[in-house]
């Protein structure tokens, strides 16, 4: 992109367009708070009252409201609020009450320990949060592995249908995963991987592989051609070159690469849903699973969702330059 | 070959294909092996026993090896006569797909083009573009459960959906989004275009900067108004990147599944191709027109792989 100096006349500040995106932006912000807002609500108020009641903190019914009618404000809209849902989410507590309540007062709630184990409870999303990162890591490490290789090959290798082969990859880019799900669980039915992590980072590395090679390569044929001349006349081999070379300079788009992928794994469903499912359920399996069966409550639901987004909230915010980078390139993937 | 390939290193025969030989070997597997396969199961029938044409049933339409497709096709229409052919097509997948692309396309770039020239013209502008940005960061899943409870129809008086509270304050009814046809396909095609609109934002924003200053001046001092300018010469110039954003957002929208599968799980006639496609395959175990509904899904996204194709033989070229 290229920056121009901008004459003072031009794009003048404008308040109209300050009003009009101020409004714009709170419209985008409105469902996500009603959302977060609503996870630390307890679960009687939910039902009852609409989110937006919690500001209007000398309002509603008298459990909501603090028992000292002169504290302040912040005090007042703390004391309507809790953790009870995370803490019931993440452990996959199903009871009538919350998970904390019944731990104190001696009565276990069903098939729980009330320690740390619970976490590891398989309906809980404190499991499925690890099930995602189990499944994320490598299925986000494995592809661009992969792909370094023969993106170099494509960048600065010659052989016969370089060409043809990249376009056919270009091409690939774009294809549905539906239209592969069929013999691929079959496939994985004949060696016994349905249901297996292994199965779902094979996975995605087949799916991954087209676009990173595609990023990487764009990438890796932007360097200097006299960087691999000079280092071809020193004497260095590919292997080398490679090494030395390519891989420290390709770091950006290999970040930016990571973050796509990362991002991409992690919110997919389908293929979470088909090669793993119950077995091993990630956090968006386990929430569309708590949408459909509607055993879960508001409660539940919300505190679960905004804890799947937690982790991308953060990689959004602390790397939102490689993010956008990474997203605008490959937002047809898959 | 591209005319500027640069190969500067000599080296041997096998050495390239040593580095390409891993992925090759996984997208065989994982992309190339099934598609074939998929459309081969296509002519199958339930279990991929025998030809698709035993399937077919005495004194009913049968297109004999193709009888997948026939039931892909048009097993969800009622053919009685043309107007129950017409109204049931625009509550079948197909229909609903096109309400989903000419709504949401048109959206997300209509939308992103106007958010684009605004946030230029404002003082916090990267805040106000990742707030609008963000929910590309989350899944699907969490749109829908951000937006299955602003839609939330309370039986009683209460309304905790913010949508109903605002809609019985005002005095009227309260609405079952949903499953009240043919609303719900919108209501959830505004999901999709909460997502995505941020995105057609950002593409369309860097493309807009990128026009040189003297070509907007030279409009200017000619007597051109801001609109005229943005009509004239704005949007002309960046027409190339607006084909992008548009042909990206048709196989985005092709392909959707998630937030279908998450808010209505297809049902209220608001079931698209891939949620289709699931249901023949996973919960009817109809392999046969399940693949066959993939296979259709992959022809009408076949022209975009063709202009991809050509759009990065038309960037070589241009190195």
């Amino acid at each position: 992109m290229t920056t121009h100096a901008k004459p003072l006349f031009r794009k003048p500040r404008n308040l109209g367009a300050g009003i009009g995106i101020t409004i714009i932006l709170l419209i985008w912000l409105l469902p996500t708070v009603g959302l977060l807002v609503t996870s630390f609500r307890p679960l009687s108020l939910i039902n009852t009252t609409g989110w937006w009641t919690v500001f209007n903190v000398d309002n509603g019914p008298a459990i909501a409201q603090h028992p000292d009618p002169n504290a302040s404000y912040p005090e007042k809209l703390f004391s309507r609020l809790t953790i009870n849902n995370y803490v019931d989410a993440l452990t996959g507590y199903r009871g009538t009450t919350n998970y904390l309540d019944d731990c104190a007062d001696g009565s276990k709630p069903l098939g729980m320990n009330c320690n740390i184990s619970d976490l590891l409870n398989p309906r809980g999303m404190g499991r499925a949060f690890i099930n995602s990162l189990i499944v994320t890591i490598p299925s986000t490490i494995l592809p661009i592995f992969v792909a370094l290789f023969a993106a170099y090959a494509f960048a600065w290798l010659d052989f016969k249908g370089r060409y043809a082969i990249f376009a056919v990859l270009v091409g690939l880019q774009v294809v549905p995963l539906q239209m592969t799900l069929v013999p691929v669980l079959r496939m994985f039915a004949g060696v016994g991987l349905n249901g297996t992590f292994l199965g779902v980072w094979l996975f995605h590395t087949g799916f991954g592989l087209p676009y990173a090679i595609y990023l990487l390569r764009n990438s890796m044929s932007t360097l200097p051609k006299d960087l691999f001349e000079s280092a071809y006349l020193d004497g260095a081999t590919h292997w080398q070159v490679f090494r030395k070379i390519v891989l420290p300079l390709t770091m950006p788009a290999i970040a930016s690469l990571a973050i796509f992928q990362f991002l991409w794994v992690w919110n997919d469903l389908l293929v979470s849903l088909i090669f793993l499912g119950g077995n091993k359920p990630v956090m968006t399996y386990q929430i569309s699973n708590m949408v459909s069966s509607m055993g879960a409550g508001w409660h539940l639901l919300t505190a679960a969702a905004f804890l799947s987004m937690l982790l991308p909230m953060i990689v959004f915010f602390a790397l939102q330059k490689y993010f956008v980078r990474g997203m605008m390139a490959g937002a047809v993937k898959g | 070959m591209a005319p500027s390939s640069p190969t500067v290193m000599r080296q041997g025969k096998l050495a390239p294909w040593l580095y390409l030989l891993p992925a090759i070997i996984i997208m065989s597997v994982f992309i190339l092996y099934p598609m074939i396969n998929t459309i081969n199961l296509s002519f199958k029938n339930a279990d991929s026993s025998a030809s698709a044409a035993t399937t077919c049933r005495e004194g009913e339409a049968c297109w004999g090896v193709f009888e997948n497709y026939r039931y892909a096709l048009t097993a969800e229409l009622d053919l009685t006569n043309a107007k129950t052919a017409w109204d049931s097509f625009w509550l079948s997948s197909y229909g609903n797909m096109f309400k989903w692309l000419i709504v949401m396309v048109s959206s997300t770039v209509g939308l992103g083009l106007i958010f684009a020239v605004l946030v230029d013209r404002i003082k916090h502008e990267a805040l106000a573009k990742s707030i609008i940005f963000m929910p590309m960061a989350i899944s699907f899943v969490g749109a829908g459960v951000i937006w299955k409870f602003m839609y939330n129809y309370g039986t009683s008086q209460v309304q905790i959906g913010l949508l109903n509270a605002i809609i019985t304050k005002l005095g009227f009814e309260p609405v079952s989004f949903l499953s009240k046809i043919p609303l719900n396909t919108f209501m959830l095609i505004l999901v999709g275009i909460w997502m995505w609109t941020g995105f057609c934002m950002t593409i369309l924003s860097s493309a807009i900067k990128s026009i040189p200053e003297e070509v907007i001046e030279a409009a200017h001092i000619d007597g051109a108004n801001n609109f005229q300018t943005f009509i004239k010469i704005q949007i002309p110039i960046i027409m190339p990147t607006i084909v992008v954003v548009i042909t990206t957002m048709v196989i985005n929208v092709l392909k959707l599944f998630d937030i279908v599968y998450v808010m209505t799980g297809g049902n209220f006639s608001t079931v698209v191709i891939a949620t289709r496609m699931y249901t023949e395959m996973y919960t009817n175990s109809q392999y046969g027109r399940g693949t066959a509904i993939a296979v259709i899904l992959v022809v009408l996204i076949i022209p975009f792989i063709i202009m991809n194709i050509r759009r990065f033989a038309k960037q070589e070229a241009a190195r």
